[in-house]
């Protein structure tokens, strides 16, 4: 069982986070912990608020009228700006990534790398499996597939060397052969000190977390190591039909 | 330095290419020729008028021009007109590249206006890329105005750059008509600020077989700004087939109104259509926030993409 490393500190926290969306509860009363440098998946069922909770986390626009607390290095960053969050070590990679018409893919990298060298930029498209030779002067946009798109976002955020990196459905629109350059991604991010969170309902993803939150309906069901989320998952969660919660909603489940 | 090269100084080209006796040039300031070279297979008269010049230039049949002519209309003044009638015409299965520089760096109170016929003849293939640098004050006015006629297979690419500086006036009024098998792409990217007016008037007639056409406009505002497109394809031939594209991004007070006439006169003729006018869209600008940018920063970078 993997725990928390003795000297790992939580870097981020939510605490009795509550947003409504239309006036529907999106995330009820969720407070979770997110141990610096571990690798972590919100886990859940299609609408249990695993993206919201990380537009949240991030400060995207409409997702800002909030009750509870974002705390980020032990202070509340509700006021806190996307921007300012970014500029503090946040980043988010999307579900589906945006399109730029015009804007190539060495410029887009530059925008968040640390270091604007052509060689960073080379080695972080080696990273997740595309040819830098290829794919630096092409443009971000329609030209490029899902999967190629999901791959330049992804390079973006190793190019960015972030203090906390979400990364939604890093898998959706990957093929088979590149899932493991992916998996490989997540790893050289740990490794260089990111915390990463992974949002998935995929078990093959939520396997690189070293822990994991399992949501439903917007609300903490369950935390723990990821083999008891997986297991409680499938027993659970997928015969269930997600218009209710789960039988049990023991949300304080060992860790 | 001679004027020439100090005008030329202004564009991105380096004005070695005026020493180069394998490109053919003209470097004019107002209604004065200031350089001038041409190359075997391409023929070109200048006549200065009070204002400006008559400009006739001709590939011969059967003839490619190598290297990319470079036209540099430019004026140095703070204050003039500068009226170009200017006639090309590329015979049968020649070709041609011409990189055309507008510069007006002092620009206060300039009218740069031109008229131009282009007859490219079957198989032949022309290139007309023109870039704009103006003045920061916005101080011109440019007001070109293009007749295109395309023979069959002919091709015809032309776009429309302003580079540096701001806009003042543009009142673009291009017209194509093609033939067989022709091809045809018209492209314009502005950049509007302050109190700049952006007009652009294209308009392109399929009108053989086979016949193909693309309009595009990629057209930012800020400011008090205005841009109004209005983009015509007309289709009136079978296996015609045409695109008309306009994106405008919208910031501040500034306004844009986009008018796309689209018809098809021929049921095996086929034209589509996509516009796109407002803000920087918000994924966008979301993504580039969260890598840290500034909003200002974010939507700059949003626009020069567009533009690029």
């Amino acid at each position: 069982m993997i725990k928390k490393q003795k000297k790992a500190m939580n870097i981020l926290q939510t605490k009795n986070l509550t947003l409504s969306l239309n006036g529907i509860k999106i995330l009820d009363d969720l407070s979770i912990d997110i141990w610096e440098g571990h690798v972590h998946a919100l886990v859940g069922p299609n609408g249990a608020g695993k993206s919201t909770l990380a537009f949240t986390i991030m400060g995207l626009q409409g997702y800002r009228n909030i009750q509870g607390d974002v705390i980020y290095q032990g202070k509340s960053i509700n006021d806190a700006d996307l921007d300012e969050r970014a500029r503090k070590g946040i980043t988010l990679a999307w579900q589906e990534p945006a399109r730029f018409e015009g804007l190539k893919v060495k410029d887009y990298l530059r925008v968040s790398s640390r270091d604007k060298e052509k060689k960073t930029l080379e080695q972080v498209l080696n990273q997740v499996g595309l040819d830098p030779e290829n794919y630096l002067n092409r443009a971000v946009d329609k030209t490029l597939s899902g999967g190629e798109r999901k791959k330049i976002e992804l390079a973006s955020i190793l190019a960015m060397k972030p203090k906390i990196a979400l990364l939604d459905e890093p898998d959706s629109g990957i093929d088979v052969e590149s899932l493991e350059k992916i998996f490989e991604a997540v790893k050289i991010l740990k490794k260089e000190g990111t915390t990463v969170i992974l949002i998935t309902h995929s078990e093959a993803v939520l396997e690189q977390a070293e822990h994991a939150f399992l949501i439903c309906c917007g609300a903490l069901q369950r935390k723990g190591t990821v083999d008891k989320i997986n297991r409680y998952f499938g027993e659970k969660c997928i015969p269930c039909d997600h218009k209710n919660r789960p039988e049990e909603t023991n949300s304080g489940g060992e860790s | 330095m001679n004027l020439a090269n100090q005008l030329f100084q202004n564009t991105e080209t380096d004005s070695k290419v005026l020493k180069d006796s394998e490109v053919a040039h003209v470097v004019l300031n107002q209604n004065k020729v200031l350089s001038q070279n041409t190359v075997p297979g391409l023929r070109v008269d200048l006549k200065e008028t009070k204002d400006g010049i008559r400009a006739f230039l001709t590939v011969r049949e059967e003839t490619q021009i190598p290297k990319t002519v470079h036209l540099c209309f430019g004026m140095m003044p703070e204050k003039g007109i500068q009226r170009i009638e200017m006639e090309i015409n590329l015979e049968k299965n020649s070709r041609l590249s011409v990189l055309a520089h507008c510069v007006f760096p002092n620009a206060v109170d300039v009218h740069h206006i031109m008229n131009a016929t282009i007859n490219i003849e079957e198989n032949a293939r022309y290139s007309y890329i023109e870039k704009h640098i103006h003045s920061p004050e916005g101080g011109v006015k440019v007001i070109p105005k293009a007749t295109v006629h395309l023979g069959p297979h002919a091709q015809y690419k032309t776009e429309f750059d302003l580079v540096k500086g701001r806009v003042g006036l543009i009142d673009i009024d291009y017209e194509t008509h093609c033939d067989t098998k022709s091809v045809m792409e018209m492209t314009a990217r502005i950049n509007g600020l302050a109190e700049d007016d952006i007009k652009v008037n294209e308009a392109g007639y399929l009108n053989g077989e086979g016949a193909r056409g693309a309009l595009t406009s990629k057209i930012a505002v800020r400011d008090r700004a205005k841009a109004e497109i209005r983009n015509k394809l007309i289709a009136s031939a079978p296996y015609a087939r045409g695109h008309v594209d306009c994106k405008e991004i919208v910031q501040d007070k500034a306004t844009a109104t986009a008018i796309p006439i689209v018809e098809v006169h021929h049921p095996q003729a086929h034209i589509t259509h996509e516009a796109a006018i407002g803000s920087v869209d918000d994924k966008q600008l979301q993504t580039l926030l969260s890598r840290g940018l500034s909003e200002d920063e974010a939507v700059e970078l949003i626009i020069q993409g567009l533009l690029s």
